[in-house]
């Protein structure tokens, strides 16, 4: 994100230290893009063709009530001043309540999100631990068998439709094979054994010593966050490779090999150690997209998270609960993507 | 004879006029893209694509709505269905013959409107400058920072159901990078010196931005689009398959997908064969942009 240098005059007048400027800009610019996603979850929720007071108060419900109801959403007042309504809701966590189960949207989102964060971050894990030193080796030895590996399976993981390897997955993994549990987190068996304290079952049960609801629970997850991880790795691989090839071609290496260093040491010690900050920028990246890529996964795989938990408020029309799942999934994103923007910032002196 | 004659007057060093140099560039950059065989199968395999698009009445051994539940959940191979049929007992292969349609019909809708709007937008913004520039870029990075699946489903979701408001959609979370691109063409190109030579000779903003900045935002935008569309086709069948896109019974490979899925365990062709159609597309478009990439844009490509 490129934050706009001050015009001349500006410049002129500084008398503030730099950073308190650049920082100022900063925080500007994501409360900038922050308002521009509630926009336009605003906007959205005004122009969809559902009426925000008959889902409320039901099609048999007298005038009297309909107005009520009606000014109480402040649906009287002017737009801007409904916008800030919104705002001010959203500032204290409140999405509206459900249409569908007449519960408030932040409490169902904050029951589904644990198992989103759990999918998405044993995926970025699995993503890491195969692509980065995929990469590097790819890098390392280029042209060779292993890079065009690395090369045949970002390319397919670019051109795979995630739900339907999701499918393919548990048609080859849990239908034919057996090895991996089946859609769901646990066996039916396991439900609601361990007490819930993250959220998180794979952490519960550890917490709670049951490990044989763990060894469930990881049978279900593994086939959704290796997919996840899979589709991560795509792309994690081939930014690490690119990233080895400019700092393999540099001088330094040169000298370094001259010295007789061992090629271990050059790849690890020099060049990887030097493209640090642009890999947990791109991991940083990577892991906003699987929150989001989850949300197919999580209904292949019937997977209780804020993806699933969309869908279903979709296609029975309670839009409170999608704006909401919206809103969470979009400040994440967007904070994600501005904290990935920020490290490269702090850490690479070159990015000023 | 003429053959090689008309290779040697393409291949010239010394082009006589101005379309003589632009076809003799032309052609040398067919000749780059010809040897590039990735880059060919997924061209050979886009062209299969439209063609078999546009003669699929022709092609296809069933009409793809008919229903047969005498015949449903047939297996691969079986007699006359070289695909099985689904759980209507509708011929699999003449669906996805006639599902290639819609999925033309939508990659060339989100192909038109994203690259034209964020042409638009960028390069207005680069060469106007100030505060148009920086109200235009802050909005294209708001949207860039978007989650663009969760986004179109929000769209959708305001907009209801169906292809067009899938498209609509889609190129409402796509159009972003394009902007970007041409922007930052618009930016080094307007201080070049032709384009002062040209103010001089007393041309208006609008006719340097449409004759002299636009031609040349055009190949950087190609290339994107085709590496782009990939993803259009892989969102648009997303959506299909939350059933939010094309609707049942249109034979939308994504909404394929959906209803094969209750049958996945027992009949896994139902689900896969859509599934592998609309891998091999985006692997050719893939396989193309790489191509084109390397041809018109030799700087990306690492």
């Amino acid at each position: 994100m490129a934050l706009t240098e001050g015009s001349g005059k500006g410049r002129e007048r500084a008398s503030l230290p730099p950073w308190i400027k650049t920082t100022a800009l900063t925080i500007g610019s994501i409360a900038m893009t922050m308002l521009g996603l509630l926009f336009v979850t605003f906007i959205i929720g005004r122009v969809m063709p559902i009426d925000p007071v008959l889902a409320i108060v039901g099609e048999r419900a007298s005038q009297s009530t309909y107005d009520a109801v009606f000014l109480e959403l402040g649906l009287d007042k002017p737009l801007v001043v409904q916008f800030g309504y919104y705002i001010w809701d959203v500032l204290h966590l409140d999405f509206g309540t459900s249409l569908l189960n007449a519960r408030p949207v932040s409490e169902d989102i904050a029951r589904v999100f644990p198992a989103t964060l759990e999918l998405a971050t044993l995926g970025i894990v699995i993503g890491i631990v195969i692509g980065v030193p995929l990469g590097v080796i790819a890098a390392a030895r280029k042209g060779s068998w292993i890079d065009q590996v690395a090369r045949v399976l970002a390319l397919v993981g670019y051109s795979m439709p995630i739900f339907w390897l999701g499918l393919m997955g548990l048609l080859i993994f849990y239908g034919i094979l057996g090895w991996v549990g089946g859609p769901g987190r646990v066996g039916i068996f396991y439900v609601d054994v361990v007490p819930s304290v993250t959220g998180m079952i794979l952490v519960d049960a550890a917490l709670d010593g049951n490990w044989d609801v763990f060894k469930n629970a990881f049978s279900h997850i593994i086939l959704p966050a290796s997919l996840l991880g899979y589709f991560s790795l795509a792309y994690i691989s081939r930014m690490t490779r690119s990233f080895m090839l400019e700092q393999l071609s540099a001088e330094y290496i040169t000298t370094a090999r001259v010295k007789g260093m061992s090629e271990w040491d050059v790849i690890w010690k020099h060049a990887f150690k030097n493209i640090r900050v642009q890999l947990i920028t791109v991991i940083a990246l990577s892991y906003a997209n699987l929150l989001e890529g989850s949300v197919l996964t999580e209904i292949i795989f019937s997977w209780p998270g804020i993806g699933s938990y969309i869908t279903t408020a979709l296609l029975s029309a309670d839009m409170n609960a999608v704006l909401g799942g919206t809103v969470v999934v979009g400040l994440i994103f967007i904070l994600l993507n501005i904290l990935s923007d920020l490290l490269y910032k702090v850490f690479d002196p070159r990015a000023k | 004879m003429a053959e090689r004659t008309l290779r040697q007057w393409l291949l010239t060093d010394t082009p006589t006029s101005r379309r003589h140099a632009k076809l003799s560039a032309l052609y040398q950059g067919w000749l780059a893209f010809r040897s590039n065989t990735m880059a060919m199968v997924g061209l050979c395999i886009l062209l299969a694509l439209v063609l078999i698009a546009m003669a699929a009445p022709l092609l296809a051994p069933h009409d793809p709505f008919v229903q047969n539940l005498g015949n449903r959940l047939a297996p691969l191979g079986s007699e006359g269905h070289l695909l099985g049929t689904d759980s209507l007992g509708r011929d699999i292969l003449s669906r996805l013959i006639y599902g290639a349609r819609i999925t033309l019909y939508i990659v060339a809708l989100v192909a038109l409107i994203a690259p034209v709007v964020g042409l638009l937008v960028g390069t207005v913004s680069g060469y106007v400058g100030g505060w148009v520039d920086i109200v235009l870029m802050r909005i294209t990075d708001i949207f860039l920072a978007f989650p663009r699946l969760v986004l179109a489903l929000a769209f959708v979701a305001a907009l209801g159901a169906g292809i067009e408001n899938a498209v609509i959609a889609i190129s409402l979370t796509a159009w972003p990078p394009y902007a970007r691109i041409a922007r930052a063409e618009t930016l080094t190109i307007r201080s070049s010196d032709y384009i002062s030579a040209i103010k001089l000779q007393g041309a208006g903003g609008l006719r340097i931005i449409t004759k002299h900045i636009w031609p040349l935002c055009i190949s950087s935008l190609i290339v994107r689009v085709t590496l782009d569309m990939a993803g259009i086709i892989l969102a648009a069948a997303g959506l299909g398959f939350l059933g939010l896109g094309a609707q049942p019974p249109s034979p939308e490979w994504g909404a394929m997908i959906s209803e094969g899925r209750r049958f996945i365990l027992d009949h896994w062709w139902v689900a896969t064969m859509p599934g592998l159609a609309i891998f091999i597309v985006s692997l050719a478009f893939n396989l193309l942009g790489d191509g084109l990439r390397d041809v018109l844009d030799p700087k990306a490509g690492e």
